[in-house]
């Protein structure tokens, strides 16, 4: 399983990337690899309140659909349209095609180091 | 196979209009069509011919197994469509004088009687076309009582991640939030995880019960207390009842409202052989907001009335819902009276419980104990260990000539099957499933990699659902 070092991740299997106040939002391999080949995203737009944990977009897959968590409280500064508007893209490279990214931040979720993703993985396997 | 577009021939034809022998009238400029309209040219054999070949590409319970879980795709008995067909139900217009359509209006009323009687509730709308537009209605009932009790703080629907999906999207339709509650360990709700989730924001409660899992939560008199007490009202989605009808009413569990799917547990064609029927009960402190018009008696005469009603949620369909599916389910509570009723339900879960227990030593089956009406297999372990999937067995059944169950549902199990054999399936058949079933799980553990070639007998093999989901054509083009 790929798990970038430089990347942290939360529980719920986004990947955040941090650089300087804003964060990078995507989904890990294992959560495209759950999910099957995606057809559709739902993205919040630029301007949007988020919250840590709160709702953020959705994925749906031909399996099912499945919330996406944002990692922080913050706003949306910048969406991916490369993943909206083909969602193959997240499967092809899930952690080249990232989805939203936040700024103006104010809290975060708890985040995961690489190592302690890769031990949750191993955990729910 | 083409499509009837494809088969169409200028100029060809299949109807002989006597000639006109009235005055011939222009319709007025402004009401005509600019061009004709592109419909397809055929003679009646051509048509008939046509009709006939998709009906042959079809699989329904006419053709055989369908446990297709939660959907509970029970026989339709032929006598339902003999009283469906009844030109006394078939001739009438929805605008025709009252007094002209008494007996159907008497069919509403005694099958909302009975269906009362068998959901423990009060009074119940023919309305909703199908489940969904139930749960719907069902949760606006909820939504109005709060509201005309001025207590505008309610905007949380509570509801366990077993649930089916059409319970949040319902809530969020209706302008709720959604809560979600964990299932504990045995497949019922997390009752101090809901004790949790409840306040003064809560409107009430979604529930299957038994649920998705096929267990009945026997903590369900404590679960509608907690609800009931936090203020909230509960909903039950009547999507399991055949598992319990005429056993346990939901109104005896606690509920306040219910949606019914006449086209499940009522034996009324389900899916392309619809239409259905998600009747809506409710408990007496929720009757006001029910849609109208609505059968009201006057000594022996029924009336259908919007007046009076200044509460109520309004139309939720045009006129009252449709009509000949309530027939067919007024004919199958009849016919089967009631010792039949529970009598089904019991088969049911017998079904259910036998075919789960041959499959034991064969499959991994995630239900334990006895199940209800449905149980699920989860291909998990086969999946790690040789990469076979659920959708692989669904396959391979589709080779054999059986209708796979659910897949991937509920999603709190990875690669599950989820199997509801109905009551109206023979010993026969369900030791045949057996042995297909076993044939299957063999297959896939000498040669896994020839499940993901499967099937290979149907008329089309694996369809691009990716594809079909993504670029989707759902048109006809003319121009190409």
């Amino acid at each position: 399983m790929n798990i970038p070092k430089n990347l942290l991740y939360t529980k719920t299997h986004e990947w955040v990337e941090e650089d300087g106040d804003t964060m990078k939002v995507g989904l890990t391999e294992h959560a495209t690899e759950q999910l099957g080949d995606l057809v559709f995203i739902n993205l919040p737009e630029v301007g949007d309140s988020v919250e840590a944990e709160g709702e953020f977009g959705d994925v749906e897959s031909v399996k099912a659909v499945s919330d996406v968590l944002s990692p922080a409280t913050g706003e949306v500064t910048a969406v991916n349209e490369t993943a909206l508007d083909s969602p193959e893209a997240v499967n092809a490279d899930p952690y080249g095609v990232w989805l939203a990214q936040i700024g103006n931040i104010t809290a975060k979720r708890e985040l995961l180091s690489p190592e302690e993703y890769e031990k949750l993985l191993e955990e729910e396997a | 196979m083409n499509l009837i577009f494809e088969n169409s021939v200028p100029g060809r034809k299949c109807d002989l209009v006597p000639p006109c022998d009235v005055p011939v009238c222009e319709m007025p400029q402004g009401l005509r069509r600019a061009a004709a309209p592109r419909l397809p040219e055929l003679s009646e054999t051509d048509i008939s011919r046509h009709y006939t070949k998709l009906a042959e590409r079809t699989y329904g319970v006419n053709n055989g197994f369908y446990p297709l879980g939660s959907c509970t795709m029970k026989y339709n008995p032929r006598i339902n469509e003999e009283m469906a067909a009844l030109p006394g139900f078939t001739g009438v217009h929805p605008l025709q004088p009252e007094h002209t359509v008494q007996g159907c209006l008497e069919v509403m009323a005694l099958a909302e009687k009975y269906l009362c009687e068998i959901t423990g509730m009060d009074e119940m709308t023919f309305q909703p076309a199908a489940g969904a537009h139930g749960e719907l209605t069902g949760v606006l009932l909820i939504k109005q009582y709060h509201k005309a009790r001025g207590d505008h703080k309610r905007t949380k629907i509570i509801v366990p991640d077993s649930a089916h999906g059409t319970n949040p999207a319902t809530a969020v339709m209706a302008g709720f939030t959604c809560v979600n509650v964990p299932s504990n360990p045995e497949g019922g709700i997390d009752l101090d995880k809901l004790r949790e989730a409840v306040g003064e924001d809560t409107a009430g409660l979604m529930l299957t019960n038994p649920n998705t899992l096929g267990i009945f939560d026997k903590n369900i008199l404590e679960i509608t207390k907690i609800i009931r007490e936090a203020g909230g009202l509960s909903y039950y989605d009547g999507a399991n009842l055949n598992a319990i009808m005429g056993e346990v009413r939901p109104g005896d569990m606690g509920f306040d409202v219910v949606h019914l799917n006449l086209h499940k547990t009522f034996s009324t064609p389900h899916g392309g052989g619809g239409p259905g029927s998600g009747a809506v009960g409710c408990k007496a402190i929720l009757a006001p907001y029910l849609p109208k018009p609505h059968p009201v008696r006057d000594g022996d005469t029924l009336h259908l009335t919007m007046e009076g009603y200044p509460d109520s949620i309004g139309r939720m369909k045009a006129f009252y819902g449709n009509f000949l599916t309530v027939v067919r389910a007024l004919t199958y509570v009849l016919t089967l009276g009631k010792e039949g009723i529970p009598e089904a339900s019991h088969n049911a879960v017998l079904n259910a419980n036998y075919l789960k227990h041959e499959l034991e030593d064969t499959y991994d089956i995630h239900t334990k104990g006895h199940c209800m009406h449905e149980f699920i297999i989860t291909l998990d372990k086969m999946h790690k260990e040789n990469g076979v999937t659920a959708t692989d067995i669904a396959k391979a059944m589709l080779d054999e000539g059986i209708h796979p169950p659910t897949m991937y549902f509920p999603l709190i199990v990875p690669e599950d099957l989820m199997v509801e054999p109905t009551e109206t399936e023979s010993k026969t058949t369900l030791d045949e499933v057996v042995r297909i079933m076993k044939k299957i799980h063999a297959m896939a553990l000498e040669d896994p990699a020839h499940m993901h070639e499967l099937p290979v007998n149907t008329v089309i093999r694996r369809p691009d659902e990716v594809k079909a989901a993504r670029e989707p054509v759902i048109r006809y083009s003319f121009d190409k």
